[in-house]
């Protein structure tokens, strides 16, 4: 045995853990406003996820429990779950569950190895392959014309089928941040589009209830020292800095900045997307860059792009430069500051 | 209150102090034989002065130290010299080293033992003394004390005292603190007077409040009046010593740096004390106070001979049959012992015996996330993470681009690892393949210089034969030409073209005997 000879509990299965825990508030709110069907989308994500990932260690010959007790997959499965819409067919959510665990996790090495958060990827293959899918989201509480029930919803999303009567566009609708670029588009106003009944205080119904409690999670975090306020921090003050430059400029065009931060996985992005810390830089400048980045990336997607959010878009792109922020950005090291 | 600076990170590990510190330090009594290792101190190893048979009383000196970094050893007590031979060390190789046996005869006779007045002592015959009397660092980098006392770039405006101790279970400086506080504080007095420094700051971590009252009362009791006591925040590595000189003069020494070129010192409470020993009263260093915890039956501080075989210490404080192991020094540095038939040296401050129940193995290691944990704990403010991933890839050269250099292996990072990683074990690894390969190099270098060499001296030889040959026959045809024209005019153009000629050859010459021996 070699020094130090004692540790301090702790381990990346607790870490991954904490985040989980830390997600569930926003689940619960997400489940109330929304139904339950998140809540199948979540486990028929976590259990593809625990096969896939399985598998691809067999595959790798690396030691299978350690490994798929270690919650890291389990996380995945849960960010891709509330990114994508709940009411998406079955297969969506395992396509997407999947390609995230082998080929962005396990191929490039798994765990610790990838470049690119494997939720984000499983996010943007779905997009990019089944826009049409990706764009239903149910309608909020007391929102939509027809409210699905649990075994409704369980219904549609194995087998498609919708009670008899209803229709796909009676139960779902387009996310605020959706709706917003549509009518802008169409060339309505800001201020009569925000006079529609799903806009609400900060953001849209419901989701801004959600995005609240993602934010309350994300205090948990901060408080455990899962995460620390760099990246979070500096993600929302340029989200929120761009967007109210925009606003300032034209508020007719340009949402108001509080809409963008409690809109769409804004508060999901800052507190449990980009803090992944895997696929984030490890020093404290480019901790500030990166964020700072991806914040900016999100509101030109947002706004001028054809997604209908940016977060997983910044996300991957500034993934890409993860290496090259941590290069630049080293650091002084004890006694090597000059000026001394 | 003195202002106090802050340094990156450390850890808060469990301190495991009281169990060592129930009882005063306890006098060990002579071993059944004394293994001394001539090499115990950084640098070369001290050269024997004695042989087998040899009767030797006690602080008599074993080895003479050998160069500019190195230090004496001394006979621990008196008795007969048994071996000179190989013997497996407390070191962490686990190799051999050459050791001096002794056979004490139970009498403990001192040498004669000259007592010095600092005062009137010039500063080098002082540090002389120190290197004779075998005075290094007994916080446990055991560099010759009289190496750091030489004069630097700068005046050194403070001197240090680490009385910090912040390895967990390790209360040896904490004892001596708390009761030969005034021996130390003569002793810093001493060393302050040596290196002309303007003040010493002692400085003691908040957990031990009876070493600190100790040492305050014993600075009062004094009539210096350039020293104070300091307490410092407990936190790991706070005891290290650039840790220690930062937090109390807001200093930074950077790695390879000597600290006296940016105007401060630092030594061990320990080593002050040593000092003082061996300068007011003439006593080499042959022993020290050791703290023997962990899995034992009375957790306790002895004062030992160097040399005494780490079972027979142990003994005193009760075996317990379910030690497995024993390491030399705290949990977060130090190193497990190949055996407890090694002997105690200089660096020896702690003996924990080890169990599984103490000590559980690790769980098994995981990938890197990337948390950065490692990077908040950091002291010398590295990027742990980095670090690892250069030297598990064998990219050394990105690692020392890195500072790997800088690390002091203090453990802070692996403490923390969520997965597990014995980051230290990645680092210790690429600074010696860093050194091993430097090694290589020089070795190939001296090979390549020393055939290129050979080469130019062929080639050269070569063409001071052509050029010896030309001048002969050049000088030849001039002392014809002179001879000739001798009788026309015997004038002083002659005698100064051979002057000319003899200046010329031995030019020529000259060379030769600059050519270094191969």
């Amino acid at each position: 045995m070699f020094s130090p000879f004692i540790t301090h509990a702790g381990s990346v299965r607790e870490i991954m853990f904490k985040v989980l825990l830390a997600l569930i508030p926003g689940i619960a709110i997400y489940a109330w406003y929304f139904g339950p069907a998140i809540l199948i989308s979540i486990t028929l994500a976590s259990l593809t996820a625990l096969a896939t990932e399985a598998a691809m260690l067999k595959l790798r010959q690396r030691p299978v429990m350690p490994f798929l007790s270690d919650n890291s997959a389990l996380l995945t499965a849960w960010l891709l779950a509330l990114s994508i819409p709940p009411l998406a067919p079955w297969w969506l959510v395992v396509i997407g569950t999947m390609f995230a665990i082998s080929i962005s996790k396990h191929l490039y090495g798994g765990l610790g190895s990838n470049p690119f958060n494997p939720a984000m990827v499983g996010y943007a293959v779905l997009i990019i392959s089944f826009p049409s899918h990706m764009t239903s989201w149910i309608a909020p509480q007391g929102m939509g014309q027809l409210e699905l029930g649990f075994i409704d919803q369980l219904q549609y999303i194995f087998t498609g089928l919708l009670p008899a009567g209803a229709s796909l566009d009676a139960v779902s609708m387009a996310t605020p941040l959706d709706n917003l670029k549509t009518h802008l588009h169409s060339g309505h106003p800001m201020a009569d589009i925000v006079k529609e009944p799903i806009y609400s205080y900060l953001g849209g119904r419901g989701s801004e209830m959600v995005a609240l409690a993602y934010v309350a999670g994300g205090v948990y975090l901060l408080a455990n020292r899962i995460i620390t306020w760099h990246l979070p921090v500096a993600f929302l003050f340029t989200l929120f800095a761009t967007a109210g430059i925009f606003h300032l400029a034209d508020a007719s065009h340009y949402a108001p900045p509080l809409f963008h931060l409690f809109s769409g996985a804004a508060m999901l992005g800052a507190f449990f997307i980009l803090t992944d810390p895997v696929t984030s830089p490890t020093t404290i400048r480019g901790k500030f860059i990166f964020a700072a980045g991806a914040g900016f990336l999100t509101y030109v997607i947002r706004v001028f792009g054809g997604f209908p959010d940016g977060i997983a878009f910044a996300t991957l792109l500034m993934n890409i430069c993860v290496p090259l922020i941590d290069t630049y950005t080293q650091p002084k090291v004890f006694g090597k500051k000059g000026g001394q | 209150m003195k202002k106090l600076f802050h340094f990156n990170g450390g850890v808060h590990p469990p301190t495991h102090k009281a169990q060592s510190t129930q009882t005063p330090i306890a006098q060990t009594g002579l071993p059944t034989r004394l293994v001394v290792p001539l090499h115990q101190h950084a640098g070369s190893s001290a050269k024997p002065a004695v042989t087998v048979g040899d009767r030797v009383l006690k602080g008599q000196l074993f080895g003479m130290p050998e160069g500019s970094v190195s230090s004496a050893v001394h006979a621990p007590t008196s008795g007969t010299v048994t071996a000179i031979d190989m013997q497996v060390v407390a070191h962490p190789s686990g190799l051999p080293d050459l050791c001096i046996t002794l056979a004490p005869d139970g009498l403990d006779e001192w040498i004669a033992r000259v007592k010095t007045d600092y005062l009137t002592t010039p500063t080098a015959d002082l540090r002389k003394l120190l290197k004779l009397a075998g005075v290094v660092g007994l916080g446990g980098a055991v560099f010759p004390s009289d190496l750091k006392l030489r004069p630097g770039k700068k005046k050194v405006k403070a001197l240090v005292l680490n009385g910090a101790e912040c390895e967990p279970y390790i209360t040896c400086d904490d004892m001596l603190m708390r009761e030969r506080a005034d021996e130390i504080v003569q002793g810093a007095e001493m060393l302050r007077h040596m290196l002309d420094a303007d003040e010493v700051l002692i400085g003691i971590e908040d957990n031990k409040p009876d070493a600190i009252a100790a040492m305050r009362l014993a600075v009062d009791a004094s009539s210096y009046g350039k020293l104070e006591i300091v307490a410092v925040p407990t936190i790991y590595p706070g005891g290290g010593a650039k840790q220690l000189i930062r937090v109390l003069t807001g200093i930074e020494v950077a790695a390879g740096m000597r600290s006296t070129d940016l105007g401060v010192q630092c030594f061990n409470v320990a080593t002050a004390y040593s000092a003082h020993r061996a300068i007011a009263h003439g006593e080499p260093l042959i022993s020290r106070i050791i703290t023997v915890t962990g899995n034992v039956q009375h957790a306790q501080n002895f004062e030992a001979l160097i040399g005494t075989p780490v079972h027979e210490l142990v003994a005193l404080a009760g075996t317990k049959s379910d030690t497995t192991a024993y390491i030399m020094g705290g949990p977060m540095m130090g190193v497990q012992l190949s055996s407890d038939k090694v002997t105690v040296t200089k660096a020896t401050n702690c003996i924990i015996a080890s169990s599984p129940a103490l000590f559980p193995p690790p769980p098994p290691e995981l990938p890197c996330i990337r948390c950065t944990r490692c990077v908040e704990v950091c002291p010398a403010e590295l990027q742990p993470q980095d670090l690892y991933w250069f030297s598990k890839s064998r990219n050394f050269g990105k690692a020392q681009e890195f500072n790997l250099f800088d690390c002091i292996e203090c453990g802070a990072c692996s403490y923390v690892c969520p997965s597990n990683i014995p980051l230290v074990q990645y680092y210790r690894f690429a600074k010696s393949e860093i050194w091993a390969n430097e090694r290589e190099k020089d070795s190939a270098d001296i090979a390549r210089d020393r055939h290129e060499f050979h080469l130019l001296r062929i080639e050269r030889e070569k063409q001071e034969k052509a050029e010896k040959l030309a001048l002969k026959e050049k000088t030849a045809r001039a002392a014809k030409e002179a001879a000739a024209n001798s009788q026309a005019d015997a004038s002083n153009s002659d005698t100064t073209t051979i002057e000319a000629l003899r200046a010329q050859v031995r030019e020529i010459a000259r060379p030769e005997t600059e050519v270094p021996k191969e």
